[in-house]
Parts: C-alpha cells; structure tokens; sequence
C-alpha cells in the first residue's frame, strides 16, 4: 500500500530544507597510526598535555572510557586547538585529579558537551604558550606569530617546531584568555578518526580491569546473600579452605571473600562455601506487579508538572484513550564483569579499574577505610561497557574493604552469576498514559508513573509533550523495595520513551493522522510555549528537523507494500533522534530489517565514533525491548547467566542507516539518545505488519517476532 | 595440582594447574596471555575463544585435562604485528566500542575465514551467532568479515 499523503518538506509546518552531513565526506586515509618514537625528555605544558623535546605530544584524556570513545574524541578536541598532527599525538587514560578536571565522569551524555570550551580552551592555550616562547626567542610580538600543524610560524616565515619550543613554553605562564578557533577552521572535528585503542583492542592487548596484574596480588571471589533481603548467619568453609591457591578466606558484613592465587581457585573454592542465610521480606515479582498497578492510579504526589485542567478537559472529551504499558528488571549485563584492583596495605591506597565515578569512589572508600581522601589514589582502566552499571562502585569499595581486612592487594572479580544477581537494575516501571480526543484534536494528557525506588519523571516533566497539549499532567509514585536499583543507560526513557511514542501512535491512528504528521504538528503547537516557558528542556524545530530527515532517508510512505515502517521520535540528553523501523512478513512472522534514525547533536566532533555509537545504541534498545527480562522469586533474580537471560546477538541486528543535521550548534553527547527512541519505532512498525500493539517489554512474550 | 604441557601459539608451555581448571583461566592467569577473556564461563558469550586445532572453541569450556593434545591459537598468536587480515579490518572498520568482546570476535571469524574464504552474509552471521557483543559491534564486525575475506 502507499501510504497517503503527510507533511511536506517545506511546507505550512514551517522550517526549512534539512540537510543531513554526508558521512563519506568525513573520510581521513586509511592508515593504520604510526608507531611513534619517545622523546628524550617530556614536557609537561598543561593539564591536558606535555610535549616531548621530538614534537610527540601526549593528550590525557580525562573521562572514563567506556565505549562511548570519548578517549578519541575528547583529545582530538584538544588536538584541534593545540594545531597539532593527530599522527603525533599518543593518548593516555588520565587518573582522578579533581584540582586539574572538572567533571571525570562517564554518565548522562555529558562528556563532549559539558567539557567542549574546557577541552578547546586546554589546546587553545597550550598553542598560546608555545607561539609565545618562538616569539620571546625570535623578539617579535606573539600577536604577529602563528601556528601550522605542530610548528609556530614567525612573521618572516620562520619556523620551530612544538618539539624546540616544548621546554621555554612549559616555563611560561599560562594564559589567562585565549581567542578559540571559529568553527569554520575546524580541520579535525568534523572529520574522521579512528579508536586509539583500536590496534590494542584487536591484538589483545591488557587493557581492561581484569587484566590487571601486580605483583604480590591475590585474586578475589565474594559470595553475597543470593536473595535481596538476605542475611548471612554463619558460614563452614572447611571444604573451601582445602581447595589449592585458597590463601584466605574472610566475613566481611553479610558476605564471605575467598582470596586464592588464582580466579579459578577462588571462585571454585567460592562454590564450596555452606552458608546459613536467613532473612525475611523476600520479593517477588508478582507483587511488585500488583502494588505498581495500584501506584498508577495514586494521587497522594504533587504532579511534576500541570497545565490546564485534565479532569475538565477529560470531562468535555469525545472519547479518553487509556493506555498501560510495563517493564521489568533489567540487569546492565557489561560483557566484563564488575571487578576491581584495591591496595590498601601502604601509605597510600591504591584503587584501580573499571569505573565510571572514580571521584565519588574516591570519597566512599575513604570512609570506609577511615582515611584522608588524600591517601588515596584512584586510575581508570579502560571498561568493557558500562551502561550505568559502573556508576557504583559496590564492588571498588568491597575490594578496598577486602584489601584492609587481609592486609593484601587483591583483584577481585564478579562471576558472571554475581555481576547478574548482585546488580544495580533497572527498575520495573509501569506507565499508565490517558490522552482526550475533541473535534480531532488532542486536549489534554495524563502521565502516571509507577516505579520500584524512585522517579525519574520528576527529572524529565518538561520534554515532550510538554508545551504541545494544553492540559497536560504527569505525576509519579514509589515503591521502597530491598533490591538495589540505579541508573541503566538512559535511565527511564530507555522504556519511557518507547510506551510514549507508542501511545502517540496509537493516538495518530484515532485522529487518522498519518504519525509523522500528527507529531509534526504537535511540535508546531509546542513552538510558543517553548519560546515563554523556559523549563521546556527539548527544541520543536529540531525534533521537527530529525523526524523530517529520518522520513526523507527512510523512504517513508513510498516502499514497497510489504515494507511495515514505524516512526518514533525522543529527546533525551540534549539530543534529538527521530527512527523509522522497517519490518517485513515472512511466512506470518514479523522481522525488523531496518532501522534508519536521523539525529540531531549539533556539531558532529568525530563521525565515524558517532555513527557507530548511535548503531550501538539502536541494537541495544531493540535487544532489550525485545528480550530482556528479569524478574524475582523470594528476592531472588531469575536468571544469572547467558543461558537463561537472553541478549540480542549478531542475526538479530538489523540494518542501520544513520543521517546526522548539519548543525553549528554547540555538540551534545551520544552515548545514550540513540537507545531511547528505537523500542517504539520497532513496536510501532510490529503493529503495522500484524495489527497488535504491544504494551509490554519484553516483546518476544507479547508476540512471535523472527530475531 | 597436576603439570601439564600445552601448545599455544606454537610454544610449548608447561603449567601447575588442577585437572578441572578450564583453560581461559590457565591462559589469563598463569601464561599471562590476557587478550582472552571471560564473559560467563559456560560457553554462552563467545568472550574466551581460541582457536583449538583451528576451530573456534570457547576456552572457559575446555578443562586441563583436555587441553594438552589441542594446538592452542589466542589472539596474542593470531600474527605478528597484528597484521592479520581481520586485524587489518577491525581496523579499517573502527569496529570496536568497548572493545571487550572483540578478541572472541576476531578468533571465530579467523576460524570461519579458515574453513570458508569467501563467507555469505548468512552464513556470517550464523557463525558469529555464538559471540555476544553487549555494544551492537554487530553491523561493523560484519562488515570487517567481508573486507577481510577479499583482502585474505
Ligand atoms: S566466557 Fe567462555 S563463552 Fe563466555
Ligand atoms: S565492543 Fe563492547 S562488548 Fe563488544
């Protein structure tokens, strides 16, 4: 079927052409990152670089890595400043040092936006400082030099390289002031360039936490109450204690550590252990269904937000459409395992691994061991994957704790069993949402959330469709539960998002409005009340701009008969992203084979990094909304291990075809926008192709789909 | 503890280990061969694979005591220089996100360039099936495949 008519491009619905960046244009040479030479002697320019006496410069990169490749992308902002050649520079992980860096944290997007002048302003005076050690030696005034990729420039064409000046600049004051480059000189952002670790990465190279190796370590394996709730009476670990490499074996708090000489001497011996567990409140799944259904229709909570009247508004309607849609737990599920190096037997206490809020781990360890912060040291290891996960530090603070109590530095590492069960997650989350509908308009809509520990709407009341509907309401309610729970990429909106452009599916349908329009025009309606009201956080012209560019790049409306698509538009985290889903019949059975998603981050600093970060995200967000499911029987999770929680795994990924706005805006981040949007783009296609909505994740139980 | 003599990448090595220690940890933990890495520990993830006499096997399902008659490839033996073909692709690819999963990647796609030159996207996929990448690495690693198939 084609589809009949929707918004024109340039239409009445306002804005002009949206032009997407060519990513092909972005290309830099195939060439593998030479192998550089070390200088003599380094120079320590500021606190983002030192320079070698050889012109090699080395940029620490001072957030964490977790995949998101900021350990790219923050330095070649840096980079871009400085002038200097990408092939000269080495990047090195940087360790906690909260009076050099602002903010070392990975979570929330926030890195290139956040650090974007900090970063440029590092580079820009590091080059001011070496243009003004080259005029100092030549006795010409600093304004009339310049720089050329890694060389000061003097006014009679004189030269000398980063490498000459390293030493006399390093001397120098730092500027107060520096003049940035306007972004049309930009020669590296834009442009680009591959993962530094990318050779490491694919030889194997120790670069993560479990590679950790010290001398005089020993390796750690903890046993945790296996049910939330659960208390450990009294443990027997004569077995255990006979297990060869066991060296010791300690209660801290509820929990039993075996160190051993190796992982696996740890963890078999782990396994040994006859622990007496006793504890009461034990929960379950089912209740927490039951009390969150009744959360949905709570009213004790003030709303987050109000505008109008919703109830005179539902009062007056021709027909409220109602809507709940639910999730479960999720588990974060890093590929590596939480694990952590802690040496807590010297002056100082060592901790180093995978974290992604080294300075709050800092602060909590210091408590625990009842130690001045300044004793204690902190570096970050490159992570297999964080999600949220490694926002808490449960497990640097238990090797901490674990090295003080045995006197020895100790490596201790999750099993897979204990990363699963003695997890952060995502809490089960219920939406109920109600939209009134009157001479083909929407009149008013009520949010209600229902969550396990906390609300995170209290944190979003003001994106869309705030603005856009003149009654509006949101409002949520919690249940205190013993299961800890905590931040999953892109917290709530990972299944906020999906229930809500689901619903404005649905909604499209009742009005017969083709959906890209009927959001098109919300957004139109959204225009004055995100001009007066300043705590509309999202931009209706760029949410208008990606949802126009993903239509035009999908092909939307004019494929082939067969071809089921779905729109779903969100931001979150200071971006914009709009997705269309393709999904096809085959043999009665859905498949989604295609995503395409147009996204809107203002500049785009390092293309390659940011398509491939916006593919991971859309697989994510597919995967978990289509499988991922955790559940508690007497406070014990469901699954523990691969073979009974299900992940999206390589012919389940559909294609992905990503288009980014040229924008001259300010950068936001990508490391989670991607991922919200993507559940309801697949359920909205799934409806097309089969006539069932879904209002539950995970999919798969809803309705057959081929992975 | 008993000793035992494996071959891994073209060395011999001789190890203290008891008869049901599973390789991986033999290779991380004694050999100091760390490129190999542990994801779950019941053949799930495809995190641990070596090859074993050039077949992709997950090395965290191999127990000592089976272990000695295998020729053993980790990533750490799969070239000189990393300049294997699917190295160079990985590469070229910018593949990588995290980064963790991806030797387990690379030593089942070496083991199916090895029985297959010229793979069809089928039937990559079907033989990736078995390594999970928690990042969506999935479209690229495809991809690096290909490349490495034509540049082999
Ligand atoms: S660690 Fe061996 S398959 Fe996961
Ligand atoms: S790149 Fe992170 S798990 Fe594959």
């Amino acid at each position: 079927m084609k589809r009949r008519t929707f918004f024109k491009v340039t239409g009445a619905t306002g804005g002009g052409l949206i032009l997407g960046i060519g990513l092909a244009q972005c290309a830099e040479p195939e060439v593998r990152r030479k192998v550089l030479e070390m200088p003599e002697t380094w120079h320590e320019i500021n606190t983002y670089l030192k320079i070698g006496n050889n012109g090699v410069v080395t940029i620490y990169s001072p957030n964490p890595e977790i995949g998101q490749n900021v350990k790219t992308s923050m330095p070649m902002i840096v980079a871009e400043e400085l002038d200097v050649d990408w092939e000269n520079v080495i990047v090195e992980q940087a360790g906690l040092n909260t009076e050099w860096f602002s903010r070392q944290v990975a979570g929330g997007s926030q890195s290139i936006r956040k650090e974007w002048f900090s970063l440029r302003e590092g580079g820009a005076k590091a080059r001011q400082m070496l243009i003004n050690a080259a005029a100092l030696q030549w006795q010409v005034g600093a304004a009339n030099c310049t720089t050329e990729n890694g060389y000061v420039i003097g006014p009679d064409k004189q030269k000398l390289s980063y490498g000459e000046l390293a030493d006399e600049a390093s001397k120098l004051e730092i500027p107060e002031k520096v003049e940035l480059k306007s972004n049309s000189a930009f020669t590296k952002i834009g442009k680009n360039h591959k993962n530094v670790d990318g050779l490491k990465i694919a030889t194997g190279q120790p670069l993560f936490g479990i590679d950790t190796h010290r001398e005089g370590m020993v390796y750690v394996s903890v046993m945790r109450p296996p049910a939330f709730g659960q208390k450990l009476e009294s443990f027997d670990d004569k077995e255990a204690r006979e297990v060869n490499g066991v060296v010791d074996i300690i209660q801290f708090g509820d929990k039993i550590a075996v160190l051993a000489t190796s992982n696996w001497q740890a963890m078999k011996a782990k396994k040994l252990l006859k622990p007496k567990w006793s504890g009461n409140g034990l929960e379950n799944t089912a209740d927490h269904d039951q009390i969150l259904m009744g959360l949905l229709d709570a009213r004790e909570n003030e709303p987050f937000r109000k505008d109008g009247d919703v109830d005179q508004a539902f009062a007056e309607a021709e027909e409220v459409l109602t809507r709940v849609y639910e999730s479960p737990f999720l588990p974060h599920n890093c590929l590596e395992p939480m694990n952590f190096f802690a040496d807590a037997t010297g002056d100082k206490v060592e901790l180093h691994g995978p974290i992604q809020t080294p300075a709050w781990c800092r602060s909590r360890v210091a408590k625990i061991l009842d130690r001045p912060e300044e004793d204690i040291e902190v570096s970050m290891t490159r992570m297999g994957g964080g999600f949220g996960r490694r926002l808490y530090g449960d497990f640097s603070d238990e090797a901490a704790e674990i090295s003080s109590i045995a006197k020895r530095p100790v490596q201790l590492l999750f099993t897979r069993e204990d990363d699963m069960t003695a997890g952060t997650y995502r809490p089960a989350i219920k939406y109920k949402i109600e939209a009134s509908l009157k001479d083909g308009a929407i009149t008013a809509y009520r949010l209600s959330e229902a969550s396990i520990n906390s609300n995170m709407y209290g944190l979003i009341p003001n994106f869309f469709p705030a603005g856009a509907i003149p009654n509006l309401e949101v409002r949520g309610h919690k249940y205190d539960s013993n299961i800890t729970t905590g931040a999953w990429r892109a917290p709530y909106t990972n299944f906020l998002a999906y229930a809500e452009q689901s619903f404005f599916d649905e909604l499209a349908d009742r009005l017969q409005k083709d959906p890209i329009d009927l959001r098109i025009e919300l957004l139109e309606q959204a225009k004055p009340a995100a001009e007066a009201d300043e705590k509309i956080e999202y931009s209706p012209e760029r949410m208008q701009g990606v949802l126009k560019l993903v239509a035009e790049k999908s092909e939307y409306g004019t494929k082939a008969s067969d071809v089921y698509q779905g729109v779903s538009a969100y931001y979150s985290h200071n971006t914009h992203v709009a997705e269309i889903a393709d999904v096809v019949v085959e043999n009665g059975t859905p498949r989604v084979v295609k995503v395409t998603c147009a996204v809107d981050c203002g500049i785009l600093v390092n293309p390659i990094a940011a398509k491939n970060q916006v593919e991971g995200g859309i697989i994510d967000g597919i995967g978990h909304a289509m499988y991922g499911e955790l559940n508690f029987d007497n406070g014990k999770p469901s699954a523990d291990n691969f073979n009974r929680y299900r992940l999206i795994r390589n012919m389940e990924a559909p294609e992905i075809d990503v288009h980014f706005v040229d924008s001259k805006l300010d950068p936001t981040g990508l490391g989670e926008p991607s991922l919200p949007p993507a559940g309801g783009a697949v359920a909205n296609a799934l409806y097309r192709a089969t006539g069932k909505r879904i209002y539950k994740q995970p999919f798969v139980k809803e309705l057959e789909v081929l992975g | 503890m008993a000793s035992y003599t494996l071959s891994i990448n073209n060395q011999k090595k001789t190890v203290e280990a008891d008869p049901d220690t599973p390789l991986l940890w033999v290779l991380r933990d004694e050999l100091n061969l760390k490129g190999t890495k542990y994801g779950c520990g019941i053949g799930q993830c495809g995190a641990c694979t070596v090859l074993a006499d050039g077949n992709a096997s997950r090395s965290c399902s191999i127990q000592m005591k089976d272990a000695e008659d295998l020729k053993i490839t980790t990533i750490e033996g799969l070239s000189d220089n990393g300049t294997h073909p699917l190295q160079n692709a990985w590469i070229k690819h910018d593949v990588p996100q995290c980064g963790y999963c991806q030797a387990g990647q690379i030593m089942s796609a070496a083991a199916l360039l090895k029985r297959n030159a010229s793979p069809s996207d089928e039937e990559i996929q079907e033989a990736m099936h078995g390594n999970i990448c928690r990042c969506g690495t999935y479209l690229r690693i495809r991809a690096a495949i290909k490349t490495a198939a034509k540049n082999a």
